[in-house]
């Protein structure tokens, strides 16, 4: 097995594992502090990616239509919280999953009235175009580097926030203790909001750095959002660290599978069977790794609530 | 002579740095009433509740007619005669009282894999329940959705359902916390009816009730049996009265 | 009670008249639709029995929908075309997923119960797509219809009708049985009070899991049917979404009562048909409409109906 390849495709399992993370780590957080299960999760990372599109094409400044696209989530992301999603703190989970299961079809359709069902074609500005050499011999888009840094700054940033800041210690009390927090003066709701606004965001950066390479098409967040509950499932309900150590994994064991699965097969196997075989396994493969998981560990490996 | 049918030996459970039970070893014979008293927070329910099997112990063993029941969950004690009722009245609501009581009946008569036939005509779950219904006092109720029924008569039914699976241990969470003097006293005067038929552990504040009822009598302090005894023992003991009354003791 | 009983049996009379009515003024289009209507008024109602009633929410229902679907095209793929035998393999197939599924998901509660039927249900889609074979992405078209060797005749839309008209009430009469059994009742009592089941000596998980299984079993039949109706199987058929809007069709209609998951299908089926003839853009519509029924209209069509609880 050629090295180098290896080495790209473990760099692309990162790249993968990296966006699962920013999107788990919003669902994760909102689903541990305000015990809400957000299916229209994924409409956030399509709103993110076609907002920051428009944007882009607007301004044609590619930094300004990101901080546009960024902001814009964040705002709609705010939006939804206060109008569609306060009733449903109270209510039990079958409520939550069909109630946002409601919103996610008709982002999905708004999405395609506004913009049509075709892919959109997002363009990067040059100096995003090109490739770097990390190890000698192997050239890795530059794009894709930039979405492994940023990403692990944001997952720096986040875990300093959480443990490290007041707001992180507010968000951790109002999971454990809401009335007890609203008793000391700390407006919850106003705290909810921005942890939702702030789990949007982070969906809204995966969506607008998926764009160039995924497509930007109406539903792209249900594809997605299926492998981040994998994720959140693996990792454990309610915790960061589980999110990004699902994610990881979930990335690479992908990302490694849908490239080496079929080769590694023909080893084994005719190659005409590999042929068949080897795509069917590797898209389960997630699947099959959250089953073995959770034999082993029914709540996940870093479960974070009790209850 | 009685011999020992429940034994604990040095349970312990904690819950994160909180020790709820710190090394509680109690002995009870057969057809003993035995009470669990002790102040707030003592951890009175948590050791019910290992007794009962909806907690896992840290530590230590717990002991049903000389078998060794730790690792059993509640429903497989259940089946080895232990019954229980909870300190927050757990009744289906939805359910009328008679259904109530069927389906604790149901749960010892055999499997219930049957598919086809209506559970309201068998008469092998209807007619004991009705029965048990009767005995606490509930029979002109059968028919009443749990969820309508007065809280006094809520606390009679988890009873009647205890009493349907026909325990040898009754573990009884606080039976009659939220009634009006009446009703406790009724309820009080039921449970003396059962004392000596069946081994039973009775958590309770009401004192009333535990002076009528209880033969022996330990009091649970932050997770510790602080002393053991006759119920006279314990109102004269003077660290239990320290330990409930502070200082002035 | 009586009122109750008296509409609903208008509603089979009405199902029962309905393809010559609709021949007789000359719309044959309704016959389909409403054998559409009733295929997945099956599939919601095998839903209804272990979410109305189980309170085990799955999202993964569609996928029976899938393996009842495929084992019928799969089989007439290789000249299989014995509907004795391909209905019998549909719903064996879809007990032994349901049993495989169901074996580790109602191990758990609550969010990941959800989340974990809902993945599983993905992976048997992603399965359907990747297997080129039969059709990939595009799926299969199915040719030849099930056969039934001179008893029914699938390719007669009418008779094809009263065939799905008659087991759709045999499904309903055999789940308000279950139900109604020892082991239904063991079910619910799991659903309304789980430590209290426990405490009296229940044990959950194996009845629970059959459950899963009986769904499954009777939502694959519904698939083989759907496949004949259709006459395509896709892994479309699989798709979460799917499952979701099966899962509002129970809701819709009422959990836990009989005629609920029937009206439910019929009303939001209907609907979307209605929807569909006027804008292309529909689900833009129906996405609110589920919202605002979840949040303010939990009894369902059934809580509608004069009587009350569970018919």
């Amino acid at each position: 097995m050629n090295f180098i390849l290896l080495f790209e495709q473990a760099l692309n399992g990162l790249q993968f594992g990296v966006m699962l993370f920013l999107m788990a780590a919003g669902l994760t957080l909102v689903f541990g502090i305000m015990n809400l299960v957000n299916l229209a999760h994924g409409s956030l990372y399509m709103v993110g990616a076609y907002l920051t599109v428009a944007a882009v094409q607007w301004t044609g400044s590619y930094p300004l239509g990101v901080l546009l696209g960024l902001l814009g989530t964040l705002v709609v992301g705010m939006l939804v919280e206060v109008v569609a999603l306060r009733t449903l703190y109270e209510r039990d989970h079958l409520d939550q999953v069909l109630a946002t299961f409601g919103l996610m079809l008709f982002f999905n359709e708004l999405i395609a009235i506004l913009w049509g069902r075709a892919a959109l074609y997002t363009s990067l500005p040059a100096y995003l175009q090109g490739f770097i050499e990390i190890i000698p011999g192997s050239i890795y888009p530059v794009y894709r580097a930039l979405v492994i840094g940023v990403g692990l700054v944001v997952g720096a940033v986040l875990w300093y926030v959480v443990a490290k800041t007041r707001l992180g210690m507010l968000i951790r009390a109002g999971a454990s203790n809401r009335t007890m927090v609203a008793a000391l003066g700390i407006n919850i709701r106003m705290l909810y909001t921005v942890v939702f606004g702030f789990g949007a965001a982070l969906a809204g950066l995966a969506g607008l750095m998926a764009g160039p390479i995924y497509a930007v098409q109406p539903g792209m967040g249900e594809l997605i959002l299926i492998q981040v509950l994998v994720v959140i499932v693996i990792g454990g309900i309610g915790s960061v660290r589980g999110a990004l150590v699902g994610a990881l994994i979930v990335g690479m064991v992908d990302t490694l599978g849908r490239a080496f699965l079929k080769p590694l097969l023909a080893h084994f196997i005719s190659p005409p069977a590999a042929e068949a075989a080897g795509p069917a396994l590797a898209s389960m493969l997630i699947y099959l790794l959250m089953a073995v998981v959770l034999a082993v560990r029914p709540a996940g490996l870093f479960p974070a609530k009790s209850s | 002579m009685a011999s020992a049918i429940l034994e604990a030996r040095e349970l312990r459970k904690s819950f994160g740095a909180l020790a709820a039970t710190d090394g509680v070893s109690l002995e009870l014979r057969e057809g003993e009433t035995h009470a669990i008293i002790g102040p707030n927070g003592a951890g009175k329910t948590t050791l019910i509740s290992q007794l009962a099997g909806n907690l896992r112990p840290d530590s230590g063993q717990i002991r049903f007619a000389g078998e060794d029941v730790t690792h059993l969950s509640a429903p497989a004690r259940a089946h080895k005669g232990f019954a229980r009722s909870f300190q927050i009245t757990s009744i289906y609501r939805d359910f009328s009282a008679l259904d109530n009581v069927a389906l604790a009946v149901q749960a010892h008569a055999g499997h219930s894999f049957r598919f086809w036939k209506a559970a309201h005509e068998e008469r092998m779950l209807r007619d004991p329940a009705r029965a048990m219904l009767e005995e606490v006092g509930l029979g002109a109720r059968a028919d009443v959705r749990a969820a309508n029924l007065a809280h006094g008569e809520q606390r009679q039914l988890e009873v009647a359902m205890a009493l349907a699976t026909r325990p040898r241990l009754l573990l009884l969470d606080e039976p009659v916390a939220g009634m009006g003097l009446e009703e406790s006293q009724r309820m009080v005067q039921f449970l003396r009816g059962l004392k000596g038929k069946r081994t039973i552990i009775l958590v309770e504040h009401d004192m009333d009730a535990v002076f009528t009822l209880a033969d022996r009598v330990s009091v649970l302090v932050y997770g510790r049996i602080l002393a053991s005894g006759t119920p006279a023992e314990m109102r004269a003991n003077p660290e239990v009265r320290r330990a409930y009354l502070g200082e002035e003791a | 009670m009586r009122a109750r009983t008296l509409i609903l049996g208008a509603c089979v009379l009405l199902l029962l008249a309905a393809p010559p009515l609709a021949t007789w003024i000359g719309q044959p289009y309704y016959i389909e639709l409403l054998r559409r209507v009733m295929i997945f008024a099956i599939a919601a109602v095998s839903l209804n029995l272990i979410l109305g009633y189980g309170g085990l929410v799955s999202f993964g229902h569609a996928a029976y929908l899938g393996v009842g679907g495929y084992s019928v095209g799969i089989l007439a793929f290789y000249g299989i075309h014995n509907g004795w035998l391909q209905w019998a393999v549909a719903i064996l197939a879809s007990a032994l997923v349901a049993f495989a599924i169901g074996a580790i998901s109602v191990r758990t509660r609550g969010i990941y119960f959800i989340m974990i039927t809902l993945a599983f249900t993905q992976m048997l889609y992603y399965l359907g797509i990747s297997v080129e074979e039969y059709g990939g992405d595009d799926g299969m078209r199915l040719k030849v219809k099930s056969q039934f060797s001179g008893l029914v005749d699938l390719a007669d839309p009418v008779t094809f009708y009263y065939l799905v008209l008659v087991l759709l009430l045999g499904c309903m009469y055999v789940v308000h049985r279950v139900v109604h059994s020892r082991f239904g009742m063991v079910i619910r009592a799991a659903k309304s009070n789980e430590a209290r089941s426990r405490a009296i000596g229940f044990s959950p998980y194996p009845y629970q899991l059959a459950a899963f299984v009986i769904a499954g079993s009777m939502c694959g039949l519904a698939g083989a049917l759907l496949a004949n109706h259709t006459a395509y199987i896709a892994p479309a058929f699989m798709d979460w979404t799917r499952s979701g809007e099966i899962m509002f069709m129970v809701i819709l209609g009422g959990m836990a009562t009989a005629p609920g998951p029937a009206l439910g299908a019929f009303a939001l089926l209907v609907v979307e048909d209605l929807l569909a003839g006027w804008t292309q853009h529909w689900q833009v519509i129906v996405g609110p409409l589920l919202v605002l029924c979840v949040l303010f209209f939990k009894r369902g069509l059934a809580g509608l109906l004069p009587g009350g609880k569970d018919g």
